[in-house]
């Protein structure tokens, strides 16, 4: 009985041992051959900015594939005999362009033979109003820049469809697949990405903090900040095609661009060097922000400094002088649109009075919506969701610097860049304030219109004080 | 915004809506979309708030007289029906309805309701007559600071001794249309749909 034991107990053991050690095996060999394609594939093409393609190769595939589960809910809603639901980005109305005086005046000559120039009163001029106003409720320029665009055709996401009742088995079926694939499969890999490239930047840029200031001292700097920022492109799987690079920002001017998430920063950081301006956080922001700044002066307010225009207008003028500085990276429309229009800019930018240099910035909106809504998500949940989108796949356009030209003021400046960002980027120009998404419309907008109207009443100044 | 716009809304309430205000199914369905997007409370209906949310709308000279227009005596919520109904009165008015026989009732884009739409908008107490001091708040609403009172108060006496046919210094219902007979309400109170 005795010897018989061990002699099992060595056969049991035998049994396991190897396969135990199979088990570690496979799982060192995985790790491994993991650890290897990312550093491969994706690290080593981030630090020397070079790209396998791989990323057009998904894009591309994934086009297909979109186009087709559109054709398919379509033929689902032709079989059932149902309606579809199709947004249209150009509004659902037709809508005149015409004035206040024009279509006051037609209104009059359709009622009436009077002279129509002596300025005088009908009880049909309320039809402007009344009409003007019922055609803003049913749709208006303004809130709907606010919430994220919709889309004509169907990608895949549940987030961005209207359509539920439409979807066939297969389509589910490739949905399901999609889920597996975004949050089994890209996301783990991206929030890996994103960790290795922030820790990175936080521990390089510290390093390089360290060093005497001087040429080695930025040469480093910008190849850190680059390198780190192109990980974080890779994080989001962002496919990004730059326009017009011998426009590129020079030391001593201002980068103005138009605002549509926090991973605009990224975009353009992962091409080129800028200098960051920006509130001080806390937290892990603010731990980026003060290794950052170590490495190579950016320009970061407390928040009672925000408030004073002097004090932010002097450290950016100051900063801008220094030639041997980067270029600032700021945003004037203050904060997020969502990339269908782009909004006032403030004008604080442009009253420094050096050359400013343009960019236009458009995301496409099937592979993912990079738009931040800050009243709906908050950051975490954001990330979150460009992280397990397909996609992020953006232009980018250098537009040639501008300067202020003579009798030209700040705010006329600040107009003319903004139509050039917008007609580059096909983004409608609007001349109302971004901070309309918050806070309420001026009453010098009703005036103005109070003051048109009076005057087909009661006429010029000079008129008036005849009668 | 627009995931809920297809499923909460039924095909029987499209239908509904359909008869009663006369827009296609296509039409109601992204004013459906529309109505949610105003509604901030997510609660199903929209307040005087909503309303001023829009930009466009806070500017315009009488958007406080456009609003009230939306809510019944004494109520400060509408729900989706009663938007619809309201929006219908802008609908154009298509020559196939134009021959309708008498009996039937008439539809709210009618030119008839399209003038009575524009007649409460200077109506302020809804008593169906426009005094002159309605008027003149009407006005003054329309001009802001930029006309004297005196000035406006004359505009008003003389639209009023045009208008008044009964002598009652007020302005009813049929002597507003007497007025206006010759506008082009159809066309000037009509909004087209692009889809």
């Amino acid at each position: 009985m005795l010897p018989a034991e061990p002699k099992s107990d060595v056969k049991m053991a035998w049994i396991y041992f190897p396969f135990d050690n199979l088990v570690c095996m496979l799982l060192g060999i995985s790790f491994t051959v993991w650890f290897t394609l990312l550093l491969v594939f994706i690290i080593v093409p981030a630090i020397f900015g070079v790209s396998f393609g791989i990323r057009r190769l998904y894009m591309k595939t994934l086009l297909k594939i979109f186009e087709w589960a559109t054709l398919r809910i379509e033929r689902g809603a032709k079989e059932k005999n149902h309606h579809l639901y199709k947004p249209y980005t150009n509004g659902i109305i037709a809508k005149e362009p015409t004035s206040l005086e024009e279509e006051i005046k037609e209104i009059r000559r359709s009622g009436s033979n009077k002279d129509l120039d002596t300025p005088e009163f009908e009880m049909s001029d309320i039809f402007y109003f009344c009409r003007k106003g019922m055609e803003t409720i049913m749709d208006d320029e303004v809130t709907k820049r606010f919430s994220g665009e919709e889309l004509e055709s169907w990608n895949l996401l549940t987030r961005s469809n209207y359509n539920f009742q439409h979807i066939s088995l297969r389509l589910t079926v490739l949905w399901g697949l999609g889920v597996l694939i975004r949050y089994g499969f890209l996301l783990p890999l991206r929030v890996t990405l994103a960790f290795t490239g922030v820790s990175l930047l936080v521990v390089l840029t510290t390093m390089v903090g360290f060093l005497p200031n001087g040429r080695m001292k930025n040469f480093l700097s910008q190849k850190v900040h680059l390198m780190c920022y192109r990980i974080c492109v890779r994080a989001l799987t962002a496919i990004i095609t730059y326009h017009d690079s011998e426009n590129k920002p020079k030391n001593g001017g201002i980068c103005v661009a138009n605002h549509t998430s926090p991973i605009d920063v990224i975009i353009l950081a992962s091409d080129g060097c800028y200098a960051m301006v920006g509130q001080v956080h806390g937290g892990l922001m603010g731990i980026i922000q003060r290794s950052m700044v170590k490495a190579c002066p950016h320009i970061w307010f407390e928040r009672s400094e925000v408030k004073d225009r002097h004090l932010v207008a002097k450290r950016l003028s100051d900063h801008v002088q220094d030639k041997s500085k980067l270029p600032i990276l700021i945003f004037p429309e203050g904060t997020c649109i969502n990339n269908t229009s782009v909004m006032m800019f403030k004008k604080g930018s442009f009253e420094i009075g050096t050359t400013v240099y343009p960019v236009a910035i458009k995301y496409d909106p099937r592979f993912g919506d990079a738009f931040w809504n800050s009243s709906k998500f908050g950051m975490v949940n954001y990330l979150l969701r460009m992280m397990s989108s397909w996609a992020i796949v953006c232009s980018v356009w250098y537009l040639p610097p501008m300067t202020r030209e003579e009798g030209e003021d700040a705010v006329q400046f600040a107009s003319r860049v903004k139509s050039a960002i917008a007609r580059q980027g096909g983004l409608v120009d609007l001349l109302w304030d971004g901070g309309l998404k918050r806070g309420k419309v001026k009453d010098t907008f009703k005036e103005e219109q109070q003051k048109l109207y009076s005057k087909m009443l009661v006429g010029n100044q000079e008129d008036r004080s005849r009668s | 915004m627009g995931s809920r716009a297809s499923s909460l809304l039924r095909e029987e309430e499209i239908e509904e809506i359909k008869k009663e205000t006369g827009f296609s199914h296509s039409q109601i369905t992204r004013l459906y979309s529309r109505f949610t997007s105003l509604d901030k409370g997510e609660n199903g209906t929209l307040s005087r708030e909503d309303f001023q949310r829009i930009p466009e709308l806070a500017i315009n000279p009488l958007g406080d007289r456009i609003i009230n227009a939306f809510f019944p005596e004494g109520e400060d919520q509408v729900n989706f029906r009663g938007f619809m109904r309201t929006l219908a009165h802008f609908r154009p008015i298509e020559d196939h309805e134009k021959s309708k026989d008498p009996e039937a009732t008439e539809p709210l884009n009618s030119r008839n309701n399209k003038l009575l739409f524009a007649f409460r908008l200077y109506d302020l107490d809804r008593d169906d007559k426009i005094s002159r001091d309605e008027l003149l708040q009407v006005l003054r609403m329309m001009v802001g600071v930029n006309i004297s009172d005196e000035q406006l108060g004359s505009i008003a006496d003389r639209t009023i001794q045009e208008a008044d046919q009964n002598g009652d210094r007020c302005i009813s219902f049929s002597e507003f249309i007497k007025v206006l007979e010759k506008v082009d309400v159809e066309q000037k109170m009509s909004i087209r749909f692009l889809h």
